[in-house]
């Protein structure tokens, strides 16, 4: 039984690596390949607990996870930038150095949340849950210190990453949900769309500082 | 045997998938409107129909209320919008292309809250929102001007983390059920959750409803979560400024107010009332004195739904039947008299061809009519007898003064503060000399007419059998 924990920790820990791979690449093409790394990671950790917890139904999860976020996703984003002609450094609101530093603290503050919970019979699969917490915050940090409209949307997607590696920690929670999960990311990868070319149509750049000039009250 | 819920939810994407094929805008609108209203009369017939507990859906007397408000208002909006629209297309802003598009998504939304509102399902709930979310971050871009993109992109970006964590929020509430429950389904479902809540894990509870907190919070507009709430509002067409306010923020409470009721069933686990009396406090009295630096008629009435909206939260926060009650009576004057006063703004953003407040001076002189439904209106929201708002403010005052004398103090102050605010906007826009042009006002005014006099009966006279309903309503929320 033990075994089976420590490869989806491997799996989850991997995950957490490759979050803060994302935060220190300084290329676009460099942060889509580490996000569609964590997006297989995602799927191989799915597609273990669906085997070694014997409930097929996580298969689909999986499989969506590998084609979607693995490939459909990261190939579309990276045309999208080489059409489009965008700067290809990465923009930040805050240097690397800190955003890591930032990045370990999230981390810390995942596990001693989730560590007060994780007492009892189920307290192996809750460790995940702290894994999955660490990348889910780390995604928002993504989405904060990352200025270009690209870069948010894969920390937006990293984020979702670690929900529904959560939602599979938490034994048998319904295929409902996870459904719905790969589905948001459908939506989202459609809203992602329309705005990403509505930008550039307007600006002809998708840097969001040139978003902000645009608040209302201050016209 | 169809059920009336089932045509509450289903009915709005039926109409949806039908708009789309609809290419005539103007049969687009009249058909938008006759969904509406066929929804609506399901919403009625839920009222009067019987209440059932099932495995994915739930009709109780508490979502029957949020369910009643929100197919009326969903009519009268589409009401609103099909005589508002049209001028749209007149100007310039809208091709018929987006505006079936609109119409569309604008049924597509309404199923969505009243998907949320119906499911008995947490992920079901939170799947629900989380649609009716992303539906208006399309509607507010929909105008593609600069402005409307950059509201939309924020709007987008808070909302997602606010889902996020209300997602996390779910799955923690389902490992929490799991020891009671078991695996599966039953550990999903809110009914039987909150029947098993004192069976629950107290520490994974406390965690679970911080999230759910922070992630539904966000979509209720709490400061300091509510940053996309006036550029949402402001930038997106009229009508959907109307249903976010009045509608899409109440589905979010609603959502908030299930797991509350949960947490509460568990004396081991953290009181939900405190940092919800604070949370709403804060926005309250934040969103008050933000009404003083607005220069956009649309943005000063977005803060004052955030500044209601801090209120119901407080009076919910307080608990206990008679704080409940005057919390959900507050809910549904605020809706309905908000989305009236967006439809008024509406009519004076046609009529100046500007929503900002500097060029709406001397309103009085060049639409008198409309200033005096628009006085009105904004008599009501600022808490004037003898519109309902009044009465719901005053029943929360008076209660939390039974109870906490000193803590009444708080809510009344920041009361007085936006008082004093809209008083001094609405000086501004309805008197002075006019400025800028003065165009005939195509849209109707029933629908906020008829807002009006549904706010100012409730202000004169409850009738028992809807002061019962909201006892009922408020005695489930514990």
């Amino acid at each position: 039984m033990s075994q089976v924990y420590d490869i989806s920790h491997l799996l989850a820990g991997v995950m957490l690596v490759t979050s803060f791979a994302l935060l220190y690449q300084q290329r676009i093409a460099a942060v889509l390949n580490a996000f569609a790394a964590q997006s297989i990671t995602l799927a191989l950790a799915v597609a273990w607990a669906a085997w070694s917890e014997n409930r097929p139904d996580l298969f689909i999860t999986a499989l969506i996870a590998f084609s979607l976020k693995g490939v459909v996703i990261p190939v579309a984003l990276h045309r999208t930038v080489a059409r489009l002609g965008i700067h290809r450094e990465v923009e930040k609101v805050v240097g690397v150095g800190a955003a890591l530093m930032v990045g370990l603290a999230l981390t810390a503050l995942a596990q001693a949340l989730v560590v007060k919970i994780a007492q009892g019979p189920a307290s192996q699969a809750r460790e995940e849950l702290a894994l999955a917490l660490a990348i889910i915050l780390m995604g928002f940090l993504m989405m904060i210190v990352r200025r270009n409209a690209v870069t948010q949307i894969v920390g937006f997607m990293s984020m979702e990453n670690g929900l529904i590696l959560a939602a599979t920690g938490a034994r048998g929670m319904p295929l409902v949900v996870e459904i719905s999960v790969a589905f948001s990311v459908l939506i989202a990868l459609f809203v992602f769309a329309v705005f990403v070319f509505r930008i550039r149509e307007r600006f002809d750049t998708i840097d969001i500082e040139a978003l902000d000039r645009m608040r209302g009250d201050r016209r | 045997m169809i059920h009336a819920y089932q045509v509450v939810v289903a009915a709005p994407y039926v109409a949806a998938l039908v708009l789309l094929a609809i290419p005539g805008y103007r049969i687009g609108a009249i058909a938008n409107v006759a969904a509406s209203g066929v929804t609506f009369a399901a919403g009625l017939w839920l009222v009067f129909g019987e209440r059932s507990v099932g495995d994915y859906a739930i009709v109780d007397e508490f979502n029957i209320v949020f369910i009643t408000i929100n197919t009326l208002v969903g009519f009268t909006t589409a009401l609103f919008s099909a005589s508002y629209i049209s001028h749209e297309i007149e100007t310039g802003r809208l091709t018929p292309a987006s505006l079936r598009f609109y119409h569309a998504m604008f049924q597509a939304m309404m199923g969505s809250m009243n998907l949320a509102l119906v499911a008995n399902n947490i992920g079901l709930m939170w799947v629900g929102l989380e649609l009716a979310t992303l539906i208006t971050v399309v509607m507010v871009g929909l105008y593609r001007t600069p402005q409307a993109i950059e509201a939309a992109w924020k709007y987008f970006i808070l909302a997602s983390v606010g889902i996020s964590l209300a997602f996390f929020g779910t799955i923690l509430i389902y490992l929490a059920g799991q020891p009671a429950l078991g695996e599966g389904v039953p550990a999903m479902t809110w009914s039987l959750l909150q029947a098993a809540a004192g069976r629950m894990d107290p520490a994974i509870l406390d965690l679970a409803f911080i999230f759910l907190l922070i992630g539904y919070g966000t979509k209720v507009g709490l400061a300091p979560l509510h940053a996309w709430l006036p550029d949402a509002h402001a930038e997106g067409p009229t009508p959907i400024s109307a249903v976010l306010s009045g509608l899409l923020l109440n589905v979010a409470l609603y959502a908030l107010l299930r797991f509350k009721m949960i947490v509460a069933g568990q004396p081991a686990a953290l009181d939900p009332g405190p940092i919800m009396i604070v949370m709403g406090l804060v926005s309250l009295i934040f969103a008050a004195f933000m009404l003083y630096q607005r220069r956009d008629i649309k943005r000063l009435f977005a803060y004052s739904s955030i500044e209601h909206m801090g209120l119901m939260v407080f009076a919910f926060g307080m608990g206990g039947p008679l704080a409940n009650f005057a919390g959900l009576l507050h809910m549904a004057m605020h809706s309905l008299t908000k989305s009236g006063i967006f439809f008024g703004v509406g009519h004076i953003a046609q009529a100046k061809g500007s929503q900002r407040i500097a060029d709406i001076k001397g309103l009085s002189v060049t639409h008198p009519r409309l200033a005096v439904a628009f006085a009105l209106a904004v008599f009501a929201i600022s808490g004037l007898p003898p519109f309902g708002v009044f009465a719901s403010e005053f029943l929360i005052l008076t209660t939390t003064f039974a109870r906490e004398p000193w803590l009444a103090l708080l809510p009344a102050f920041g009361l007085l503060v936006g008082f004093g605010a809209l008083l001094m906007r609405l000086q501004d826009t309805i008197f002075g000399e006019p400025v800028g042009p003065a165009h005939r006002v195509d849209a109707s005014s029933v629908p906020m007419v008829l807002h009006l006099l549904l706010v100012l009966t409730a202000g004169i006279y409850l009738p028992p059998a809807l002061v019962a309903w909201f006892r009922r309503a408020a005695e489930l929320l514990g």
